[in-house]
């Protein structure tokens, strides 16, 4: 039995509540949320570690033995994940001691972000599946206070549709389990896997698990259910955009690589094409969408939903290379899109407008701000010094493994084309000629990039130092391919 | 019986996606509601209405009904109160802001402050 398996759960709940005593007391709640943020890194580096050497951890909440109560589930894919979205939340605090408005900070900002974070963490963590429908839950109920946060005509109507949709798909979710758990009698994950390789998945499983993709999906913003994300994501302030792009689509994108690793992995042909199909429309779609707008915030919302597509083509591909792929990509994603919408929060400080053609000459005056939005770009786009090259190239390597030529052609065409966006911004609003609003007007932009540069100099360290990071994404690897040791490490008899 | 309720279910799902297809907002609300509400009560059927004591220990019955379905069904209803509750407040502030409740004329409304 081993108490720091919770840990990175009960520190941002703990936190969050005790953040809403605080009040109006703002260095503070700063200063707590930054402590609780490395607490969380320190406690997931251990949790790393350990599972590495030890296998995964499990804890049993309560002290019921699986599957009779909930257990908490750390494999190197979960601790990874919750590593990363901490590293996250502590570059976004740091973000917001300039660049948030006071009256936002006010109003439970930060208590806000610590019970998304329970949220987050709680479902990387979880390993029963209805469990996970109430995780779900609390980071989509602080998101939209977030999302709402300032009360703004645009914020408003967004919200609305944000939380209709979410209501739609929670309403979803429970009809799912609701199914799954009449079929099968249980709600434990590595029970239903094994239960459902006993009865070698039937078609209504398949039915089922189809039905799961289509709630994942919609929490992920895949191909046909993508709709909401523009509107909502472009709607908040930068920082609120940035978490949300780190990590809400993540969690979704996570949940359909659990469900379609562990429990319904029997049809392939069925349930990972049918992905591997959507994952290729949804790059077409979100490459489209990126070249498409001459607003900065629509093309990395656009971006956003791309990256869904690469990181679901390594499910789709479901061999060592491809999973690989998969969430190395996943994990660079999260980092690289904070950054890149906190980049562009700094950005739209200082020129006032996000459209493009509106404002140019960035660089002259603001040099670093500069080149590090032209590092993320290259590194979004996948060149080689940058963590996205690896995380492709293994995507690409699967892809061919799995003789899938079609999809790795549109993964290939579609970085371009996300290349092609991001670079658009370099050139026409941070190079080129200088047209600012005069510098009375200009935002103070000190202090607002280094969390980008914090950011980026991790996915630097990623893409450099991929042999320090290869044991544990192959750990994780190794689990995705190999229920048996999930189920093992949750149901084995102490 | 199950079936009866399948059918049951079914209709609230009809009459859910209808209301939330609609421009009114408050219409789409009160369809979330019927959807959740049809939602839960699948949830109750999936687990099986056969005959049983309710499932308290004092009854000291020979069969209960599954009590798992009921904690969930619980759970979910508390979720579901709380978001709309949410949902009806923040359509009451956009009716204030954008000054109508139809979706559509609030799509019209781009600019900001």
């Amino acid at each position: 039995m081993n108490n720091l398996t919770i840990a990175p759960l009960l520190i941002p709940l703990v936190t969050g509540v005790i953040l809403l005593f605080l009040g109006k007391r703002l260095i503070l709640q700063k200063a707590l949320s930054i402590l609780s943020g490395m607490a969380i890194i320190a406690t997931s580096i251990f949790l790393l570690m350990d599972v590495l050497e030890n296998g995964i951890k499990t804890y049993q909440v309560g002290g019921w033995q699986p599957p009779f109560g909930i257990v908490l589930v750390a494999d190197s894919l979960a601790t990874l994940l919750v590593l990363f979205s901490s590293i996250i939340m502590v570059a976004t605090t740091l973000f917001t001691f300039r660049g948030l408005d006071l009256e936002r900070k006010n109003y439970y900002y930060y208590p806000l972000v610590q019970f998304l974070l329970t949220g987050v963490i709680g479902a990387f963590l979880t390993g029963d599946i209805f469990n996970l429908f109430v995780f779900f839950e609390v980071l989509l109920m602080s998101s939209y206070a977030l999302i709402v946060l300032g009360g703004t005509k645009t914020q408003l109507r967004e919200s609305l549709k944000y939380v209709l949709i979410n209501v739609i798909s929670s309403a979803f979710f429970v009809t799912a389990v609701a199914f799954l758990y009449s079929a099968t009698g249980t709600l434990n994950m590595a029970d239903l896997s094994a239960r459902i390789a006993e009865i070698n998945q039937p078609g209504l499983i398949t039915v089922i698990a189809l039905l799961f993709l289509i709630v994942f999906g919609m929490k992920a913003a895949i191909f046909p259910l993508f709709f909401w994300l523009p509107g909502a994501y472009s709607a908040p302030p930068p920082v609120i955009s940035a978490i949300f792009a780190g990590l809400l689509t993540k969690v979704g994108i996570y949940a359909i690589y659990r469900v379609f690793t562990i429990i319904f992995y029997h049809h392939p042909d069925v349930t990972h094409y049918t992905i591997g199909i959507l994952a290729a429309i949804t790059m077409i779609v979100g490459a489209v969408g990126a070249i498409a707008y001459n607003d900065i915030h629509k093309i990395l919302v656009y971006n956003v939903v791309a990256g869904v597509g690469f990181i679901l083509l390594g499910l789709s591909a479901f061999n060592e290379d491809g999973l690989f792929g998969g969430m190395f990509y996943l994990l660079h994603d999260m980092l690289i899109k904070a950054a890149l919408f906190l980049l562009a929060g700094a950005i739209v400080v200082i020129t006032r407008t996000t459209k493009i053609g509106q404002a140019s000459g960035i660089i002259k005056n603001y040099p670093l701000l500069g080149w590090t939005f032209l590092a993320a770009a290259l590194s979004l786009a996948g060149v080689p010094p940058f963590s996205g090259f690896f995380g492709k190239l293994l995507l690409i390597q699967g892809g061919f493994a799995a003789e899938q030529y079609v999809f790795v052609a549109v993964l290939l065409v579609s970085s371009l084309l996300v290349l092609y966006s991001v670079m658009r911004i370099f050139f026409q609003v941070i190079l080129g000629e200088e047209i600012l609003p005069d510098v009375s007007r200009r935002g103070n932009v000190k202090g607002l990039v280094y969390p980008s540069i914090f950011l980026l100099f991790l996915s630097f360290l990623m893409g450099m130092g991929a042999e320090a990071v290869y044991p544990y994404v192959a750990d994780a690897t190794n689990t995705l391919l190999n229920p048996e040791l999930y189920i093992d490490a949750v149901l084995k008899e102490e | 019986m199950e079936i009866l309720i399948s059918i049951v279910v079914g209709i609230l799902f009809t009459v859910g996606v209808y209301l939330i297809l609609s421009r009114n907002m408050t219409r789409i609300i009160i369809g979330t509601g019927i959807l959740s509400h049809g939602v839960h009560l699948l949830l109750l059927t999936m687990g099986g209405l056969k005959q049983g004591a309710p499932p308290l220990l004092g009854e000291k019955a020979a069969s209960y009904t599954d009590p798992l379905p009921q904690a969930l069904i619980l759970t979910a209803i508390v979720i579901s109160f709380g978001v709309t509750s949410f949902f009806l407040v923040l359509a009451y502030r956009a009716y204030k802001a954008h000054g109508t409740d139809n979706m559509d004329e609030m799509e019209g409304a781009k600019s900001d402050e």
